[in-house]
């Protein structure tokens, strides 16, 4: 029975996706409607531009093309936690800024460090 | 017309919005068609309607029962396996469904709205919160009243209950049909329908899915 279900997932699964783990860093390009009704005129525009949303994996939920990644970065002293379903139309592209080493699938232990502490340790390209 | 098929679970996929550019997720159930085939006719003259009698759920000779045994026999004579259960979908183009094949997925070719007719899952002796949505009491602050029905009628006059007053009582396991559902997917290679939103019943269920009545009328 989920094996038929997995298969009809499969044709609306994206195959350009990165392989992604807790502890990356990424760089996440994703679609914003832009739509402009205009009652008087009837018309309906719509555009679409891009936003970067860049951060830590904290955490990976779903499965299938349920999938999603937990994001978190601190913007102007905030601290920003978003969700981005990896299979969406609506995301453009994902880039893997680094890597760091960590020892647990989910770091909600970050929420509790600040400044210095937040750091993981960056996994260096060899040669 | 109408289609048994299995519900296997639910799961989520993209489809695009007619006035938007990007997909957006949509919540589906997967309802496979069961493996059937045609077995016989009612005929107008004879039954008083016309409909074609559709066979399911397949086993060995020695498993079947004599009398259902020998109703296959004559219509679709020696096979492997026989059906040994029987349901009746009503049309007048009895021509276009031959005794021996199956109907599939292709039926609903050109729809978008089906409707599904299944049983509800039992959930046994219910209390009036869950089987009514009444809204119970406070669970604390010294509250004694956490989720009973409260009142059930008024004094001297009446002097009796209502008939049909909502109490406790068996809840699910009943007919229901949700009307109006969107077709997502036909998917003739799996035999699949990819129905948007929940049907009756727990998975591996069987429901009846037929083109919805209100816009393709009760003989399409």
């Amino acid at each position: 029975m989920e094996e038929i279900i997995h298969k009809i997932e499969e044709k609306y699964k994206r195959r350009d996706l990165p392989e992604i783990k807790p502890g990356d860093t990424l760089r996440v390009h994703w679609k914003i409607l832009e739509i402009r009704e205009d009652p008087k005129k009837k018309t309906k525009d719509v555009r679409t531009r891009t936003q970067v949303f860049e951060g830590v994996v904290i955490g990976i939920q779903g499965k299938g093309i349920n999938r999603k990644v937990l994001l978190r970065k601190i913007s102007y002293g905030i601290p920003v936690e978003r969700l981005f379903p990896l299979h969406s139309p609506y995301l453009e592209k994902i880039e893997i800024v680094s890597r760091a080493k960590v020892r647990r699938a989910k770091l909600y232990y970050l929420r509790d460090k600040i400044g210095k502490a937040a750091k993981l340790k960056i996994i260096r390209d060899q040669g | 017309m109408r289609i048994l098929t299995q519900k296997l679970g639910m799961t989520q996929v993209y489809v695009k919005p007619e006035d938007e550019p990007l997909a957006i997720p949509v919540g589906v159930t997967v309802l496979k068609v069961v493996e059937n085939v045609i077995v016989d006719y009612r005929t107008e003259d004879r039954d008083g309607y016309n409909a074609i009698i559709v066979g399911y759920f397949f086993k060995p000779e020695h498993k079947v029962k004599k009398p259902i045994l020998g109703f296959v026999k004559k219509n679709l004579g020696e096979r492997e396996l026989y059906p040994t259960k029987f349901y009746e979908v009503k049309t007048n183009d009895l021509d276009k469904f031959p005794k021996g094949t199956s109907l599939d997925v292709k039926i609903f070719e050109g729809i978008d709205l089906v409707d599904v007719q299944g049983r509800t899952k039992g959930r046994g002796f219910a209390g009036v919160m869950k089987r009514w949505n009444f809204s119970g009491g406070p669970a604390s602050h010294g509250s004694k009243f956490h989720r009973r029905p409260g009142s059930i009628g008024q004094h001297t006059f009446p002097g009796r209950v209502w008939k049909g007053k909502k109490m406790a009582g068996h809840y699910g396991n009943e007919t229901v049909t949700v009307l109006n559902l969107k077709l997502v997917e036909i998917n003739p290679e799996y035999n699949i329908l990819l129905v948007k939103g929940g049907v009756p019943g727990h998975k591996g269920g069987y429901v009846f899915v037929r083109p919805a009545i209100y816009k393709y009328g009760r003989l399409s």
